[in-house]
């Protein structure tokens, strides 16, 4: 597969395709980071792996990993199609414009882009709820500092991102009043170095319970060199760090993507925008450290199931932003469309989103 | 701020900057016999790939270290055949060992990218490590960062008071003089190359044993390049060569740290900060040509033949 993925890479084996009998679909993927992030990449090949032991014959899969954000990906994402690609992925959200363009140049192939907010006709959108698994972050982040500070390493100033740190935030406080959060961000998906100084910088500062929305496990490798705790992001990365590792939100793709294979094959497909969370179990919580407090532990399932049933819904009014205007009225819960727009953080926290 | 994160600022700089100061110790050397060897950034990648696959293997962090060390100056052993005996442009030579090091260490590393390592652990000193401030700033970090401080000391004097500095100088100030003289130039030259090579490779060792400590395609992040402005920052003094290594650690963890502190200041514009640093050293150093002149080697740069004396 590495072999497959280079050839694709310098378009080798574009028009190279040997017709097969049954004529399998043929299914790309473009990951942001390498396969070993362990974490978001790591959790997309995955799911791409899932697809494959689903369908067995019945679909090829290729992939191009560590394709930068830009003008690259869009020579990245035009090759897949020529290569003869029916369904493609795009796995980041700085994929976007490139996705959209790509398609209107292939209109008979299918595009799935994660995490954005444009479609067409040929290309569908699919979203994580990831602020769901915030949310039981932030609980339990909040009741697990003892010195009310919680850091949190962002890495762009994306709605995804803004609205995770919101949601944490929110849940932080319901069960801390005097929890206090800071933000520091790498401008970057994957930079182990970065994130690393990033994390001792915030534990300089105070905090003992470490966020990251970033993909390498280096915080939590940080936090557990400082015997402070943290959380793993998009896959279980609870081995690097036995004793701080809190639990990981993990991102569970493969349901999906067969969901999606499916219905391409069977000439169901439409652009839809796709959000799942907690209930579709595209969305889980993973390896819960046996460490923890027993008080945390049962808050911890009890968030979990208050927000997979749809009990507590993180961004439901009144919530006020952090310069005092009203942002979602009481009664209000954000839809999905407004949970793609949010750009404002939630009173309480003391920062301002970089422009 | 209060003193104890100030403490914990200037820590992390110096963690920072080891990786800098190892390899630009290694280029000063380098630099001083006359070669001017761009290939840092590739040599550094080849040194943190083959540090860590062999500490990985071996499960044994002194055998990476060393692996890490014989790869660079295997590296820069192909530059300075290239360069001392084919007569190859330096720079030309250089720039092909970045991208030919970068290249073949995502190549040779790709398998083993989110690996993880244990890392060397802080081995704070007895005695020293209890001075107040001080001794948590200097005296608490992992045993390479102690070698970094040996071997700048050692290089000083080496330099500076050794018959050995001396014939280095004298090589890179005037290789037909030291030739005559009996000096074998392209022996200190490859040797300078070689220790040059070795450093390089110790620095990715840093990165990818203890700094993150995994092995991840670019890890370096220009560093190499880094290295070699710092040589010119240092105007080609060893001691200095420390100190502005720890500089430019403290630049590129200060925007990090600033967020932390509330500072609403564009990350964009504070991660720029150690590379904006390096402009200005340049401008400023620049600025007075006739200075520049009379610090660098004499002969920096410019290949010497001893078959084709004048």
């Amino acid at each position: 597969m590495k072999l497959k993925s280079l050839l694709v890479g310098l378009g080798l084996l574009a028009g190279a395709s040997v017709a097969q009998a049954e004529d399998p679909l043929k299914v790309g993927f473009v990951y942001v980071g390498p396969v070993g992030d362990l974490g978001w990449s790591y959790e997309h090949d995955l799911g791409r792996q899932g697809l494959e032991d689903y369908f067995g014959d019945k679909v090829e899969t290729t992939f191009v990993e560590n394709v930068p954000e830009g003008a690259d990906a869009e020579r990245v994402i035009t090759q897949l199609a020529k290569a003869g690609n029916d369904l493609i992925f795009t796995t980041s959200f700085g994929f976007m414009n490139p996705t959209i363009k790509v398609a209107k140049r292939f209109p008979k192939v299918t595009f799935e882009h994660a995490t954005g907010y444009k479609r067409s006709k040929n290309v569908g959108t699919y979203v994580l709820r990831t602020y769901e698994g915030r949310y039981v972050t932030g609980v339990t982040a909040g009741m697990m500092t003892e010195t009310d500070t919680i850091g949190y390493i962002a890495s762009f100033p994306i709605p995804e991102v803004i609205r995770d740190i919101n949601s944490t935030f929110m849940a932080a406080k319901s069960v801390n009043p005097n929890v206090k959060m800071k933000i520091v961000w790498v401008n970057s998906w994957y930079d182990p170095g970065k994130e690393t100084d990033a994390a001792n910088a915030l534990m300089d500062q105070g905090v003992d319970i470490l966020i990251q929305h970033t993909d390498s496990p280096a915080p939590l490798i940080a936090a557990e060199k400082r015997g402070m705790r943290a959380f793993g992001q998009a896959s279980d990365m609870s081995k690097f760090a036995p004793e701080a590792h809190i639990f990981s939100v993990r991102d569970n793709w493969a349901p999906y993507y067969i969901s999606i294979a499916d219905a391409v094959m069977k000439g169901t497909w439409a652009p839809k925008d796709y959000w799942g969370g907690f209930k579709e179990d595209i969305l889980t919580i993973e390896s819960v450290n046996s460490n923890l407090p027993a008080d945390v532990k049962a808050k911890i399932s009890e968030t979990y199931a208050a927000v997979k049933s749809g009990e507590i819904k993180p961004f439901t009014g009144p919530i006020k932003d952090n310069k005092g205007n009203l942002v979602v009225k009481a009664g209000h819960t954000l839809t999905d469309v407004e949970l793609a727009q949010v750009n404002w953080y939630v009173e309480g926290i003391t920062d301002e989103i970089p422009r | 701020m209060d003193a104890d994160l100030i403490v914990q600022i200037l820590f992390a700089a110096i963690k920072t900057g080891t990786p800098l100061l190892f390899i630009a110790l290694g280029e000063v050397i380098c630099e001083k016999s006359g070669i001017l060897n761009l290939g840092q950034e590739g040599m550094m990648l080849m040194g943190a790939v083959v540090g860590f696959l062999a500490a990985y293997g071996s499960g044994n962090m002194g055998f990476g270290v060393l692996a890490a060390m014989a790869m660079g100056a295997f590296m820069s052993l192909l530059f300075a055949v290239l360069v001392l005996h084919v007569g190859a442009n330096q720079v030309a030579t250089g720039l092909a060992l970045t991208i030919f090091g970068t290249g073949l260490s995502a190549f040779v590393g790709a398998d083993f990218v989110g690996k993880t390592l244990q890392g060397f652990q802080p081995i704070p000193l007895p005695l020293l490590s209890d001075i107040p401030y001080l001794g948590r700033v200097l005296f608490s970090h992992d045993i390479l960062v102690y070698f970094s401080f040996v071997m700048t000391i050692a290089l000083i004097y080496v330099v500076n008071k050794t018959r050995i500095g001396l014939t280095l100088k004298a090589v890179g100030e005037n290789p037909h003089a030291a030739n005559a003289i009996g000096i074998k130039v392209l022996r200190v030259r490859y040797l300078a190359v070689m220790f040059g090579g070795a450093m390089a490779g110790l620095s990715g060792a840093y990165m990818s044993l203890v700094y993150t400590p995994m092995w991840v395609e670019g890890m370096t992040a220009g560093r190499g390049w880094i290295a070699l402005a710092l040589v010119v920052f240092a105007s080609w003094r060893v001691g200095r060569i420390m100190l502005g290594a720890y500089l430019f650690g403290l630049a590129s963890i200060m925007h990090l740290v600033l967020q932390g502190l509330g500072w609403s200041i564009s990350p964009n514009l504070l991660a720029m900060l150690p590379y904006v640093a390096t402009v200005i050293v340049m401008v400023i150093i620049g600025a007075d040509h006739f200075k520049e002149k009379l610090l660098a080697p004499r002969s920096l740069g410019k290949p010497f033949d001893p078959r084709n004396m004048a």
